[in-house]
């Protein structure tokens, strides 16, 4: 029983809730990516840039711009978030770039961005910083509560001193999932990854959907690499995104390529991710609890994956010469 | 109104080593069925690509309603009222009917947000107006081959077209299909509407079409009126001599039954079973044709039959030993050849010569061996044999086979897979793709195989085909074999009706 209730605290699920949301942003992007029929295995390397930028755009920001940061706080780790996404973005644009434009394997772009990422990161962190593996520390969000729950004395400690990122981070989700199902855009893009040729026969521009859903995937990613460091660590340092981009990926295809699914997929592995970074009263060694993010993304991914459905062009480059 | 819609005027479009239009001049009247016929490689289908903008000619000038036109992309093409349905289908099968038609232009309000009320609409409304039978909000995936034309047809009518170009669109229908696609171009005309409509199949045209237009070599032979010209002036036109068009099935008394599948189940993707206890016989000298719409488990069979799928229950007996499970090699050894379907990923390794493709699989048999080394001498000497043997057009056996024509590809294969005197054959699709040229030689090829007592199992999608070659006929429909026929017994109407599984009987025993 009383590992039940500690395996189900509020605690537990508020931070949960908390390490969710960069698995959860970066699966988001990871949705638009793949629906484009662009997979995005790079978004490791993309959440690395974004933890890196992120830190260094609240950094930046904060020592240009003391007296403004003074009266509005919350501008430095928006400046910061700001600088993770277009960062994101940029990396982003190498990966469309290579795998639309010039059709090299959307696999091997995307490891080469994930190697990249480490050595630049470590470069650049040398340069800005002075040392390798870590930035000063930076300041987060003004924590907020939310009007309505946390007058519920249950969910108090979920709802209250939250990041506003998880709430922006929430409303994106349901943005996505809206814009993917109900829009022209949504449409288009879920056209192109589906038959580019179909697509491309009735005037649609298949590369500029592509490297809209990439680029898009690159702002996501690099906001999640952003929470983590502004929101979670508040501060840069090397290693920090500990896989969770090729997690988010997982979460995509257990939410079955849909932003909502991403949502609840997202949770699910957030919540063994939190399992094992906060200490639980368990039978069991705490090695093991630290590896179970991973064993449940293989398991979930492993029993899941016969009935997936992936965009029917998911992967394959699009070549518009014809035959 | 101008009564001629559109002009083509001394058309040329050049591709390195060949000339795909040579001054191509062509008449569209408003209002008309007009049918542009030709073997493959005559310039149908580079004309049309010409006239829809994914081409632009390198000589000739195009006008349409009298005036002068540059069409340099599908999008000018559709401003000017000229659609494209393509061979193959342009449908997204995860979309509805109504997500498929919008795709591109979809009316959308504030945030780009779709109407899907709206769209659903229209379609509906185009649908009633053309008499065409489609749910817009039914997902395409669910349809059958001729609703998913009618999909692609009332996309181009979706988008304002007055033209429709057609590209082989009969090719993948079954007979009632066409009777229906038929049925609704006549209304299209009716309406107004002028449809260009490419084909090779020769009785369909003269049925539908006002007027044929015939291609060869990148030239025009010639404009007929369908009405008063027959079937063998257009097929010598295409040709440049005369065709026979219908081949000698002289009588063969069949002989001991050389290829048998006992209540075969095969297993699809998923576990579902696409064969279901398919049970057939087919005998020495006797072709033994499979009509059925493609997917219904044709293949599957086919696969299990040479060894490259498993059998989930079931005994497959070649000259009475069980090869149910057996390796592919071992079903060769034991004399079974076969014509796969996909002759690019199945029937040959398309980067390797001609002389290796000539003996893959039958490479280590001792006559090609010097001691453990293959004997290239023998092979080729070998493989040039063949090659005169089966009119392969080729400069040298060394070009690989990436390098051949349909046509002589698949020359290739036959080649390959009549020799070592095999007592089965197994003919997928094989005809598929080629041109009346090279059709003719393949069909009499599988006759002489008859001949020579070979027990031959044809599977095709070409009813035509199955119903002039084969001695017995099986409908497969859904995975099981729905009836079968002898020679002369059933028209391509019945036949039709069991392919779609309007009509089901029980099979009778040969």
């Amino acid at each position: 029983m009383e590992y039940v209730t500690s395996l189900l605290s509020l605690a537990l699920i508020a931070s949960a809730i908390r390490v969710t949301m960069p698995i959860l942003l970066a699966a988001l992007g990871a949705v638009y990516s793949e629906r484009g029929g662009v997979i995005n295995i790079g978004l490791e390397g993309i959440m690395i840039m974004g933890t890196f930028f992120g830190a260094v755009g609240d950094y930046v920001f904060a020592r240009q711009y003391p007296a403004l940061v003074a009266a509005i706080p919350d501008l430095a780790p928006a400046a910061g978030v700001l600088a993770a996404m277009l960062a994101g973005m940029a990396f982003a644009l190498i990966h469309a770039l290579v795998t639309i434009t010039f059709r090299v394997d959307q696999i091997i772009s995307g490891v080469a961005l994930n190697l990249l990422a480490v050595g630049l990161a470590r470069f650049l962190n040398i340069l800005f910083f002075g040392v390798a593996t870590q930035s000063p520390g930076v300041s987060g969000f003004t924590p907020v509560d939310i009007p309505i729950l946390e007058g519920i004395p249950v969910l108090g400690p979920i709802a209250t001193g939250i990041s506003p990122m998880i709430l922006v981070a929430l409303l994106l989700v349901l943005i996505g999932h809206w814009t993917l199902l109900r829009t022209r855009f949504g449409l288009r893009l879920r056209g192109v990854g589906e038959h580019p040729r179909a697509a491309d026969t009735l005037g649609i521009n298949v590369y500029g959907m592509r490297y809209a859903g990439v680029l898009i995937s690159g702002a996501l990613a690099g906001m999640a690499g952003a929470y983590l460091a502004i929101e979670q660590a508040h501060l840069y340092f090397e290693g920090m995104t500990q896989g969770r981009g090729f997690i988010a990926l997982a979460a995509m295809i257990f939410g079955n390529w849909w932003p909502l699914g991403a949502l609840g997929a997202s949770a699910l592995f957030g919540y063994f991710d939190a399992l094992s970074l906060r200490v639980v009263v368990l039978p069991v060694p705490s090695q093991f609890i630290n590896v179970l993010p991973h064993i449940v993304s293989i398991l979930v991914l492993a029993g899941f994956v016969r009935r997936a459905q992936p965009p029917a062009a998911d992967g394959v480059p699009y070549t518009k010469e014809e035959e | 109104m101008h009564p001629v819609l559109i002009e083509l005027k001394g058309i040329t479009k050049r591709f390195p080593g060949v000339v795909a239009n040579d001054y191509i001049d062509l008449t569209v009247l408003r209002g008309e069925i007009h049918a542009i016929v030709g073997e493959n490689g005559a310039g149908k289908s580079t004309l049309m690509r010409i006239l829809y903008g994914l081409y632009q000619p390198d000589e000739g000038s195009i006008e349409v309603n009298g005036s002068p036109v540059v069409i340099d992309s599908p999008r000018k093409a559709l401003q000017l009222g000229i659609g494209m349905v393509h061979q193959h289908f342009m449908l997204i099968p995860r979309f509805t009917v109504a997500e498929n038609v919008i795709l591109g232009s979809e009316p959308a309000g504030a945030l780009g947000r779709l109407r899907r009320k709206e769209a659903e609409q229209r379609v509906r409304e185009l649908c009633r107006q053309y008499g065409f039978a489609l749910d817009p909000a039914a997902e395409v995936s669910m349809l059958s081959v001729g609703e998913q034309q009618r999909v692609e047809i009332i996309k181009v009518l979706y988008r304002g077209a007055d033209v429709l170009i057609l590209d082989e669109p009969t090719a993948v229908l079954v007979p009632q299909e066409v009777d229906e696609l038929f049925a609704n171009l006549r209304r299209l005309r009716e309406q107004g509407k002028t449809i260009i409509f490419i084909s090779h199949m020769l009785d369909e045209v003269l049925e539908i079409s006002d007027r044929i237009t015939v291609l060869r070599r990148g030239r025009v032979v010639g404009t007929v009126p369908a009405a008063g010209t027959t079937k063998s002036q257009l097929a010598e036109m295409m040709v440049g001599r005369p065709v026979l068009l219908e081949l000698e099935h002289p009588p063969v008394t069949p002989g001991e039954v050389r290829l048998e599948a006992r209540e075969v189940t095969v297993a699809g993707r998923g576990g579902r079973p696409v064969v279901s206890r398919l049970s057939l016989a087919v005998r020495a000298g006797e072709i033994y044709g499979i009509a059925g719409v493609e997917g219904n488990g044709q293949t599957e069979l086919v696969e299990a039959l040479v060894g490259l799928r498993p059998v989930t229950s079931g005994r497959i007996l070649i000259e009475g030993h069980d090869v149910a499970n057996a390796s592919a090699r071992a079903i060769r050894l034991l004399g079974a050849a076969h014509i796969p379907e996909d002759r690019h990923r199945r029937g040959l390794v398309l980067p390797m010569a001609v002389w290796e493709n000539v003996v893959l699989g039958h490479h280590s048999r001792p006559q090609f061996l010097d001691g453990a080394f293959v004997d290239r001498k023998a092979i080729e000497s070998f493989a040039n044999e063949r090659v005169e043997k089966f009119d392969i057009r080729l400069s040298n056996i060394d070009v690989p086979a990436l390098a051949l024509s349909g046509g002589n590809q698949q020359k290739v294969i036959v080649a390959r897979e009549f020799s070592f005197n095999p007592k089965v054959l197994i003919a997928a699709q094989p005809t598929r793709g080629l041109d009346i040229g090279a059709t003719e030689f393949v069909e009499r090829q599988l006759l002489e195989a008859r001949s020579n007592g070979m027990a031959v199992l044809l599977i095709s999608a070409n009813l035509e085909e199955v119903l002039s070659l084969s001695d017995r006929i099986g409908v497969m429909c859904s995975g099981e074999l729905v009836a079968e026929f002898r020679r002369g017994e059933a028209t391509p109407q019945e036949l039709g009706l069991y392919m779609t599984g309007t009509r089901r009987a029980g099979a009778t025993s040969p």
